[in-house]
């Protein structure tokens, strides 16, 4: 079935928002009304119809509006878009595994005809449609992942692997949750995750990074993350903090229910062939908390879940200010009946 | 949670590459595309001899952009083979169909390096197939320093000679001449990395050497499949079951829990990727730890074993699982 593309803004208006069907299928990560830290990670295998896991890479009503403002971003600071020199190949990698997919899931909108090394990409909703020798970056107009990168959703980075760990050495990043790929590029897992609190002493990370370095061909995993964001704004980067940090004081009991967004990340992790590097994928879901509460069990889960957060979470995501605020708001919408459980909506 | 997707192929093609080594090429059973891979992989190749079922791994050799088929060779290791090679050799002929697993690659080219130094004894020529093929093609330097037998028992001299030239050293145990790893390892300039792979004696000769001569223990690799080492048989006991399986002389604890229908976690099935580390509860005989691994600290507090290798000499033991 043909997507109807969204024409929106994530910045100045900031006109986006979701249609009912999207919300329906929007990755709310809560399984429980407790809220609970787990490394969470399962296999990246096809979800049900129609949800945002039925394919390894989700594309929706506002690809064409995100593609734009991934531009936007890009022309401003290029620097969020960053590939040491020795990640060439992966680059290729994810360029192959990027237009596979989306010729193969979505065909009404991406075509892929590959002659051996001579490829025919045609994107519709973006029209573009390129001849390129597959291995020279010379026919691309960007290098391969910048070239792909600004045709799918989601930001992605690339971990080359070596002397048993992982070193960010290329992403593209540009609709990330405060961090800098610009700061993080070159360092290695324990390093780039060294902000985060509690899950160190739990020794989170040395379990995550021992089942990372045996990540197989063809048995990509995902896990979720989330955290909040205000007004529907794509590009929270520490670059651009000046823009941004100031809208958590203007968040008040009137306007909280549509300037405060759960910003839910779906992140894949996926072994790439030629290079043995690593691709993550880090695509993110923004939906208002207007929106959540129509769905009633989300409306009931999400203020039961904000109060038992432990308080470093709290500092580290940024809610602070206004999570008082969001659960005076939202529990209107809890009636005190009990939930079912899974994340899903009744 | 265990293993890797199988895959069934068939063998296209057999050749006698030296006197005790045979070629193997793979093709999907419908002709579809293998996955490409990278410099340094490896396959499992599954067997079933009788009763018996084995997994044994085998390097890949072609290149890695060649989606068409997968290359192996393998060593007809006579007695001492606990069956994988012997099977390979005298019961696999074109058309066989086999399982195989996706590629897993333990044994990479560090891409900041400088240099590569690759350091080959025997059938350890395997691995570095598909590496130079990847060094080659980045333009990377490397040489390679490739120790046989013989002519006749050393597989590809030629076809490597020709292809990479005077980056190709050979040389021949029958005509007295050993590898200069002393002056080899001695005269590279920093940023050099090397990889070893060959027999046990060659491996801990090469790392001494390094080792002695300063080189930094990030800038060497190497790789070892050897099969589980056979012993006596033992019990083991699963804690969170209450089973208790009789681990016999000539298999690994994994085998004997697969046997079993106990799905228990794997990936190399060589003890060096750390997939089937599994908690030790109690144990009342001396832990043989034949991966490479754990760490001697690891050994020592005995709370560890890596099932796809490691045995314990006589009595029982209690796994976490």
């Amino acid at each position: 079935m043909a997507l109807i593309f969204k024409d929106e803004t994530f910045r100045d208006d900031f006109t986006y928002t979701n249609s009912p069907a999207t919300i329906r299928r929007f990755p709310f990560p809560f399984i429980e009304d407790q809220y609970r830290y787990s490394v969470n990670i399962e296999p990246h295998t096809p979800g049900p119809k129609g949800s945002v896991l039925e394919f390894p890479f989700d594309i929706d009503e506002h690809y064409v509006s995100e593609m734009r403002d991934r531009a936007m971003v890009l022309q401003d600071d290029p620097g969020r878009c960053q590939a040491l020199p020795h990640m060439m190949t992966a680059q290729w990698d994810m360029l192959e595994l990027v237009m596979v997919a989306l010729a193969r899931d979505y065909p009404d909108h991406f075509t892929l005809h590959r002659d051996g090394a001579h490829w025919h990409w045609i994107n519709k909703p973006l029209k573009i449609d390129q001849k390129f020798v597959f291995g020279e970056v010379n026919s691309l107009p960007y290098e391969p992942m910048e070239y792909i990168g600004r045709q799918v959703q989601g930001d992605f980075s690339i971990q080359d692997q070596r002397d048993n760990q992982l070193w960010m050495d290329a992403g593209i990043i540009t609709s990330q949750a405060d961090w800098s790929l610009d700061f993080d590029v070159g360092m290695n897992f324990f390093e780039w995750h060294a902000p985060v609190p509690l899950a160190h002493e739990a020794g989170v990370f040395e379990r995550a990074l021992k089942f990372l370095l045996n990540l197989q061909i063809g048995k990509p995993v995902r896990r979720l993350n989330w955290t909040m964001t205000i007004n529907p704004r794509l590009d929270t980067s520490p670059e651009n903090y000046p823009k941004w940090g100031t809208d958590r004081t203007t968040v008040t009991p009137e306007n909280v229910g549509k300037k405060v967004h759960l910003r839910v990340e779906m992140q894949g992790l996926f072994r790439l062939p030629r290079s043995n590097a690593i691709l993550f994928s880090i695509r993110g879901y923004l939906m208002s908390l207007e929106q959540i509460v129509t769905v009633p069990k989300w409306g009931r889960r999400l203020p039961r879940v904000l109060k038992s957060l432990p308080q470093e979470l709290v500092d580290y995501k940024g809610l602070s200010r206004y999570r008082q605020t969001a659960i005076d708001w939202l529990e209107k919408y809890d009636d005190g009946a009990p939930t079912t459980p899974g994340n899903g909506p009744d | 949670m265990s293993g890797s997707l199988l895959r069934r192929v068939r063998v296209a093609e057999v050749e006698q590459v030296a006197a005790r080594i045979k070629r193997f090429r793979f093709v999907d059973i419908d002709n579809a595309p293998l996955s490409e891979f990278s410099g340094g992989s490896h396959i499992s190749v599954v067997m079933h001899s009788g009763d018996r079922m084995m997994r044994n791994p085998y390097s890949l050799m072609g290149s890695p952009t060649d989606t068409s088929s997968y290359q192996i060779s393998v060593l007809h290791c006579g007695k001492d083979s606990r069956g994988g090679s012997q099977f390979m050799h005298e019961n696999v002929a074109v058309g066989t169909e086999l399982e195989i697993s996706e590629p897993l690659n333990l044994f990479p080219p560090a891409k900041l390096a400088k240099k590569h130094v690759l350091l080959a004894g025997g059938i350890g020529i395997t691995p570095f197939m598909s590496m130079m093929n990847d060094l080659d093609s980045l333009r990377s330097d490397f040489e390679l320093h490739y120790g046989v037998r013989s002519l006749e028992e050393g597989a590809y001299c030629k076809y490597l000679q020709s292809r990479y030239g005077s980056r190709v050293n050979i040389y021949r145990q029958d005509q007295g001449q050993m590898i200069p790893l002393q002056t080899i390892l001695g005269e590279q300039r920093l940023g050099s990395h090397m990889y070893v792979c060959g027999p046990k004696p060659m491996i801990d000769w090469a790392l001494q050497t390094a080792e002695l001569l300063g080189w930094p223990d990030e800038n060497v690799h190497y790789e070892q499949f050897s099969a589980p080492p056979s012993g006596t048989p033992f019990i083991v006991k699963l804690a969170k079951t209450g089973r208790e399986i009789m681990v016999k002389g000539h298999q690994s604890i994994l085998e004997a829990l697969e046997e079993n229908g106990v799905d228990a976690p794997f990936l190399c099935r060589g003890g060096a990727c750390g997939q089937c580390e599994t908690g030790v509860i109690a144990c009342d005989g001396y832990i043989e730890h034949n991966d490479h691994f754990l760490s001697e600290a690891e050994r020592v507090s005995g709370k560890k074993i890596m099932i796809c290798m490691s045995r314990i000499q006589t009595g029982s033991i209690t796994l976490d699982l």
